[in-house]
């Protein structure tokens, strides 16, 4: 629109700021995993490395001491793994299934269900901690990632399910007459017909509750203790550990490696957020 | 063979039921229950003594609650509006035909996959005045030069609305950018016909066609605004004292620090609460909004 020199170095500038802004915290990160202690404590977070330093990764990877445990913050991205990719594919599938029946197969009360699903996706995990607490303790789960899994499945679905939902629904419904004249039933249409159509929605849904349950503090702090934490709960417990002697480059190389995979992600998958993001608001 | 074939009917029907009524189970019968924990006697274990409304009004009448509902009014309200502006802001600069337009778009929205426990970590380096930017600037000789929100009983909560701002405001973007892009052609056209400026163009055909847009990132924000706990947990974990704590970290501090399951489930209810008084005004609007369509269609 504005084509004038100043309008446009005016645009840059500002864009060019707010860049600075939202790099800072990853740039900080990214430096001072290679920075010694003295280093940052002498110089501030924000600086160049003196001389870099590799050693961090070693030692936040598999020695430094966490809640007394030395083992480094291995076994807790061990446990972030092992809780997300089951709890990632199942909800994803069990949220195709459900956003299938309740976009093409019309029952009796589809609209409560959608309706108790959006409430699903609003509800604060606060209301569900007391709940999940006895339903762990009774099933023999609590600080366990089996127990983990189960929240965040059967959490994610209310998302999956709207996320699939809305994407089923402008399958045109002449494809399913067709096939139901064929002979076909609920689970022929869904593996022949509707699960051919979806890998751009089941892309964006596992991206997306990938991300989330990576990223998820609450119910691993409560649920789970010790060496059984997934690392967002890990990370919290080494910066309290932290904070008696700092030693900021061990806990940035630590801070690093936990934010890692959600990052490559979206580096990667960035266009599926997008997509994931705008299709709920812009419809 | 009928007896196979009923049981092959079964299992279907299980597989078609089962997710969807555990979904929608859980949802009601998990906030029944807080609901009916909140109105007992429970403490360190579940307890259903009748206690009517007594926890709420413990509750209510706490310290940590209303320093938390004073926080969240601030921390809300700054948050949403400015999380907002600059979200618009750099949404309508990159509509611009820019240069790099992937690039600035990937620097804005790569913070919505960080997580708050990083989040928090990294901006409490950042506001700690012996590391972070109190100590940079005094490095370049301004040895006066204070900047120690997270240490501050006042600022703490600022803090925090810096780095809700730095998480959020990329998503805002991206929802305004969605917005702007799907603007009709032809209504743009027809402005320009009419002899309409880019300036006038902007103001009263595009923006007014993102309204919808606008009304959905508020909710979204301040919905999350409602909900903050891990951020402020890393970032200054509701201090100094309990000066930037929020409504959510007092319900968990009731729940399993102070071992009063009843109190806390009663705050967690009146979580639930502000956020239908959020909510529910959008939801009839949402509907308000289909009718309206369907009927011009």
């Amino acid at each position: 629109m504005p084509d004038r020199p100043l309008a446009r170095a005016l645009i840059y500038g500002t864009l060019l700021l707010f860049s600075v802004f939202y790099l800072l915290p990853l740039a900080v990160v990214m430096l001072n995993a290679v920075r010694s202690t003295a280093d940052i404590n002498h110089n501030s977070v924000i600086a160049w490395p003196e001389a870099v330093v590799w050693g961090n990764f070693g030692e936040t990877w598999s020695r430094y001491c966490i809640a007394e445990h030395c083992t480094g913050i291995r076994p807790y991205l061990y446990n972030s793994l092992l809780m997300v990719i089951p709890a990632t594919i199942i909800s994803t599938l069990l949220g195709a299934l459900n956003g299938y029946s309740l976009a093409l197969w019309r029952f009796r009360g589809d609209g409560l269900v959608f309706f108790v699903m959006t409430l699903g996706v609003f509800l604060p995990q606060q209301m569900n901690l007391v709940p999940w607490a006895i339903v762990l303790r009774d099933l023999g789960l609590f600080n366990t990632i089996s127990g983990l899994v189960l929240i965040h499945v059967v959490q994610g679905m209310s998302f999956t399910t709207l996320f699939c939902r809305n994407y089923y629904v402008s399958i045109p419904p002449d494809l399913l007459k067709a096939a139901r004249i064929d002979g076909a039933g609920f689970f022929r249409i869904f593996w022949r017909i509707v699960l051919p159509l979806s890998p751009p929605i089941l892309v964006v849904t596992a991206i997306w509750q990938f991300t989330g349950i990576w990223n998820e503090f609450l119910f691993g702090v409560t649920f789970s203790a010790g060496q059984n934490q997934p690392i967002t709960a890990a990370l919290i417990a080494l910066a309290v550990h932290v904070s008696e002697a700092p030693q900021y480059g061990l806990q940035s190389a630590a801070v690093l490696l936990a934010a890692a995979p959600t990052l490559l992600v979206y580096l990667f998958g960035g266009r599926y957020f997008v997509r994931g993001l705008t299709s709920g608001a812009v419809k | 063979m009928p007896a196979r074939r009923l049981l092959g009917e079964g299992l279907r029907t299980l597989v078609m039921w089962a997710p969807l009524v555990v979904s929608c189970a859980y949802v009601v019968i998990f906030s029944l229950w807080t609901t009916a924990v909140s109105l007992t006697r429970s403490t360190l274990l579940p307890d259903y003594t009748w206690a009517g409304w007594r926890n709420y009004t413990v509750v209510l009448n706490s310290r940590n609650w209303q320093v938390a509902y004073a926080n969240l009014a601030i921390y809300g309200v700054l948050f949403v509006v400015l999380a907002t502006a600059v979200g618009l802001l750099l949404a309508v600069l990159i509509d611009q035909r820019i240069r790099g337009e992937n690039v600035f778009r990937t620097i804005f929205l790569y913070p919505i996959a960080v997580s708050f426990v990083v989040t928090g970590t990294v901006w409490g380096w950042l506001f700690n005045p012996s590391i972070g930017l109190q100590k940079l600037v005094q490095g370049w000789g301004w040895e006066g030069f204070r900047f120690g929100w997270t240490i501050d009983r006042d600022l703490a909560i600022y803090a925090i609305v810096v780095a809700a701002i730095w998480h959020a405001s990329g998503f805002a973007m991206a929802l305004f950018l969605a917005g702007l892009r799907s603007v009709d052609a032809d209504l743009l056209k027809a402005a320009q016909i009419d002899g309409a400026g880019p300036w006038r163009t902007y103001t009263r055909v595009v923006l007014p066609t993102i309204g919808p847009i606008f009304v959905a990132v508020l909710v979204m924000l301040l919905q999350f605004a409602i909900k903050t706990y891990d951020l402020v947990v890393a970032l200054t974990a509701g201090g100094p004292g309990i000066s930037s704590t929020l409504p959510a970290l007092v319900v968990y501090d009731f729940m399993f620090q102070r071992g009063e399951l009843g109190r806390g489930s009663a705050a967690a209810v009146m979580l639930l609460a502000s956020l239908t008084v959020v909510l529910l005004p959008y939801a009839g609007f949402r509907l308000w909004q289909n009718r309206r369509s369907a009927a011009r269609a």
